[in-house]
This record gives C-alpha cells, structure tokens and sequence, in this order.
C-alpha cells in the first residue's frame, strides 16, 4: 500500500492516528488514574491533584487493606468459587459436549437432550423464581449458590458440541471398533486435541467467576461470605451514601475512603490484568469458535 | 442395564448407556436450577406465600390475571419500560456505530504495532466487571473531588453530577457501556475488513477513486453482512438496557430516567418482597424478548445467513 500519498491523504493519517491514540487514553485513563489514586495521599486525592501519576506517593491505602481482614477474605473466597466454580463448569461442557457430539447412529436420544439444553438458552424462570429455588433447595448461603446455579453453561456446552463435532470421524470411529469406551475415548483422544478451544472456554469461564457479583449479594446472607467484587460494591455503594465514614477511617491521615476504594478497585482488577495477555490471545478464537462447521 | 425388555432397545441400551451417564450431571442440575424456576413462573398467576419455599409454588392462591393488572396500573412501570426501550435501543446505536468508525480509522492504520496497540488497549475495559468499572466511574465523575469535574472546573465550567442528575443520567450510561463494549463488535468489524478482496481496491484505484469513494463504495458494502447482522442481533436485546451496568450507577435521584425493567424487576421482589407481581413483570419481560429474539435470529439467517446453531 505504498503509493504517493496527497496532501488531503497526508493530514488524514496524522488525524488519524491522533483520534486513535486518543481512544487509547481514554480507554485507559480511567484505569490509569485509579491506580495512582490509590498511591496517592489523601490531601492530593482529595484536592483532585491526581491525573496519571501518584502524587505525594504512599502506600498506606495498600496498607491499610493489609491490615483489613476482610478484603483478604473475600479475596480468598473469589479464588476459591474461581477455581471450584471452573473446574465443575468446565468438566460439565466436556462431558456433556462429547456425548452430545456423537452422532445420532451412535446415540439415539441425542436430540432430546440438545433440545433440553437448548430450551434453557431460550427461556428462564426469572429472578425470583431461580431465588426461591436457590433458598428450597440447601444451598442459600454457601459458596454452592455461586457455583451450581450457573455450572452447566449452555452457550459453552454448544460451542464445544460444535467443535468436537468438527474433529474427523475417523479419529473416534476406529478406537470404537478397537474396543476403546467412551469415557477413554474421551479422555485419550477428544480432550486432549481439544485443548486450546478447552483453555478458551475455561478462561473465560474463570473470567465470569470472578466478575460475578449479583449472586453473591442475594444467595448469600452473610456479608463475611461475600466474594471480592459483591464485598467490593458494598463499599462502593456505601462511600456514594454515607461519606461521613471518610474520617472514622482510622489514626492513618495519609489515607481516606476515596483512595482505599481506589486501592480495593485495583486490587480487583490485578487478576484480570495478569490473564490479559491471554484473555487477548484468545478474545477473537473465542469469538468464532462457536461458528457452524458444516 | 442388563434387562431384556424389547431386543432393540436393549441393545441401544447396552451400547450408549455411557453416554446417558455423562449426560446425568447436566441433566439433574438443569432440572434443578433451570426447570425449577421456570414451572416457578406459575406464581405470577398466584399469590404467592414466601413461606413455604417451592411448595408455594403448588399451594399458592390463584388470582388469574390480577398481578398484571397492578403493574399495567403503576405509573412506575409505564416509565420504566420508556426508559428501557430509550436506554437500550440509544446502546445499541451508538454500540454499533462507534465501532464501525474505530474499525475503519483501525483499518487505515498501516504501522502494525500502533494498530496492535490500539486492539489491545481498547479492550481492557470489556473484561472489568460493572462493579469494578462503576467505582471508577463514581470516583471520576464525582461533582466534588472527581477528576473530570476539577478538569471543568479548571475550564471554568459549573460542576457537573453525572450520576445524581437525571438530565445527565442516560448519557452517561450510554457513553460508558460504549466505553466497556465497542471493543467487541470492533473485533467483528476488523474481521470482516481484513475479508475483503483487496484486488477490488487496485481496481478503484486504476480508474482514479480516492480513499474516500473506495470506504464509500467498497468497504462499506463489504462489510454490510456484519452490521446488519450486529444491529439485528441487537434488536433481541431491546428490552436489556443493562442490569449490572444500571444497578451500580443509579440512585434514587435518577430513578425517574434511569430505572430500568430488569433493576424495577429487582427492587420489586427482593426489596419489597413482592415475588409474584415481581415475577409477573419479570414474565411479561420474557415474553416480549422471545418474539424479538426469535424473529432477530430469523432475520439474522435470511439477511446475513447467520446460524446461532
């Protein structure tokens, strides 16, 4: 695309790449300024001093979450449903994908099943009736109603249908005839070529888990069980409210509500930040995985 | 397993039993936490006892269509579904024009690390939860110590309370869920860029069409599969104008152009514990979004031969 470029064409790709640098900014700013918000010191976030660079650097806000037990907690208790709550997730797309990938000689009840999956992805009882259900069931405050409720994703469960029925017939036809079962076949042959779509499923399913924090706030009781983004909006709602807190905050003069929710935020924010570069990767994969091969 | 009931199904049985058992697990939680509430649904026709749990699902009183008469008669509702229907389709508009046109500047970019860059960036918000991006947000946008503020300020300008004002309120929710979202539907957009047959554009240019006339008459057709196919993709999702989004950044102050379906649908039922009128417009939500949803995917496969499955 090297051709002589006018004068009109020439002062285009100078805007151009100012617009677009300027989206970048404000894409980023936002996330920029929380950050040195929450090294800054209290007077300076205050007095509205702080652009992207901390002022008055301090870590005192990191310090005082340090000594909080229960951003600690809820910290915990997010890695936890993360783990547990994708490991059970993504073992159910697997299982459930393969059997449902097999082709209908094969299984004869195939399509009853897809249709049961399906007919989820279309209707749904609603919020109150999925939280009666919640309550009825034993599960209401524990970290089962973060995880069960939401365990069979069926968006994901038809997306791996869809891949596993794209791998060649042949692979599984023949360990069939050699005597292989099903779940070896599984195991042995599908899961392992199916790997990178696997790691895109489960990543964003981890992203879910973590992001989650409507069913914490009304599945569990007890705010001491909140995971990290539900304890979160509690203080954030609680410092738009009641700002009279700012000054109960402690001997601590360097800190105040503004720059320990900035720090609690980022806090928030530094596991997606690490799996970033993976989330990025594989955004686009994702995006087309589900696409109809056929 | 082993019965011998009829000679084919046993066989069937004995062949596939594997896979019913793999299916076991999905099965028993779909019923659980999907069937469940959706038999649930009955209580909008009743009145429903929280007491009793899902029992009260069977015993509850009938009262025909009478939860729907009460909300039809709220003043709240009729503003709420205004409200929704403004948010939402205000959303989808600018979430598909913005971008289109970030897609395209995108595209004329020829330096690849800088267009690299740019993707890359723009993304990071759409992976933040609302309630990370809600206590930024409240936190730049406050009137007294928020950094937007200082900057009008600075320019001389009156303060002003983007959250707490309802003249300022849908704006806000509008330019921020395109601040989180457009780098999705820029994903889709690139994509169909790059699918263009590029011998088109060295034709234009052999018979003298500048950059502007090839957007004009080759890339923006090209990609028309995509943009009809997002706007009516779209179209299914008027009645969502957001529930995470609005339930961090409204407040009472902004109820009156802020509240929305899904957050009234909320308030209704787990504040003031009303689960059936609740439920009920949780219901007449539904129905209204499956007749858009299905005749969006309709569309959507006659217009741009767009499968969902």
């Amino acid at each position: 695309m090297k051709v002589k470029s006018s004068p009109a064409r020439k002062v285009f790709v100078v805007i151009n790449y100012i617009v677009l640098t300027l989206v970048m900014f404000i894409s980023l700013f936002p996330l920029v300024h929380i950050f040195a918000l929450s090294l800054s010191s209290n007077s300076a976030a205050q007095a509205g001093w702080v652009t992207v660079l901390p002022v008055n650097f301090t870590l005192d806000s990191y310090k005082y979450i340090l000594e909080k037990p229960e951003v600690f907690k809820a910290f915990g208790i997010s890695v936890l449903r993360v783990v547990l709550g994708t490991i059970i997730s993504v073992g159910l797309t697997i299982i459930s994908a393969y059997a449902m990938s097999q082709p209908d000689e094969r299984f004869h009840a195939r399509k009853y099943y897809v249709w049961v999956f399906l007919i989820t992805m279309i209707f749904s009882g609603g919020l109150i009736p999925q939280f009666i259900v919640v309550k009825s069931v034993g599960i209401y405050n524990t970290i089962w109603a973060l995880i069960l409720p939401t365990a069979v994703q069926t968006f994901n469960v038809i997306l791996m249908l869809n891949f596993f029925r794209g791998l060649p017939y042949a692979l599984t036809e023949s360990a069939l005839i050699d005597g292989a079962n099903h779940f070896q076949i599984m195991a042995r042959i599908v899961v392992p070529i199916s790997k990178p779509s696997l790691a895109t499923v489960g990543l964003f399913t981890m992203v879910n888990h973590w992001n989650s924090w409507f069913d914490g706030m009304i599945y569990l009781s007890d705010t001491s069980k909140y995971p990290l983004q539900t304890y979160l909006r509690n203080v954030i709602q609680s410092v738009d409210v009641a700002s009279l807190d700012l000054n109960s905050v402690g001997a601590m003069t360097n800190v105040s509500q503004k720059t320990v929710t900035a720090a609690q935020i980022f806090v928030a924010i530094i596991p997606i930040l690490m799996v970033y570069p993976l989330l990025q990767k594989y955004f686009i994969s994702g995006m087309t995985l589900g696409s109809v091969k056929e | 397993m082993e019965k011998k009931k009829k000679k084919s199904i046993s066989t069937i049985m004995k062949t596939e039993w594997p896979l019913h058992v793999l299916l076991l697990p999905a099965m028993i939680l779909l019923i659980i936490f999907a069937y469940l509430p959706m038999v649930g649904i009955v209580i909008s026709f009743q009145d429903f006892v929280p007491s009793g749990g899902m029992k009260g699902f069977f015993t509850s009183e009938w009262v025909g269509l009478e939860n729907f008469r009460y909300i039809f008669a709220m003043k709240d509702f009729r503003q709420v579904l205004v409200n929704t229907l403004v948010i939402a389709i205000l959303k989808i508009a600018a979430g598909i024009i913005v971008p289109l046109i970030l897609a395209l500047l995108l595209n004329e970019v020829n330096n690849r690390a800088f267009k690299k860059a740019t993707q890359t960036i723009i993304y990071v918000p759409y992976f933040l939860s609302w309630v990370v991006l809600g206590g930024i947000l409240v936190d730049i946008l406050s009137p007294t110590s928020g950094i937007v503020n200082s900057a009008l300020k600075a320019l001389g300008h009156e303060p002003v309370y983007f959250l707490g004002n309802p003249d300022t309120i849908r704006g806000t929710l509008i330019v921020s869920d395109v601040w989180k979202g457009c780098g999705y539907n820029m994903v889709i957009f690139l994509a169909a860029l790059t699918g263009i047959d590029q011998s088109q554009y060295e034709a234009a240019k052999v018979d003298g069409a500048g950059y502007f006339k090839q957007m004009l008459y080759i890339t923006l057709p090209g990609i028309l599969p995509q943009i009809i196919l997002v706007t009516v993709l779209g179209l299914g999702n008027i009645l969502n104008a957001g529930f995470d989004q609005v339930f961090n950044l409204y407040s009472p102050i902004v109820y009156e152009k802020a509240d929305i379906i899904d957050t009234f649908v909320y308030r209704l039922g787990m504040l003031n514990l009303q689960y059936s009128v609740s439920t009920a417009v949780g219901l007449f939500k539904s129905v209204i979004s499956f007749v858009l949803i299905t005749s969006s995917f309709a569309l959507a496969k006659k217009f741009a031969n767009y499968q969902i499955f």
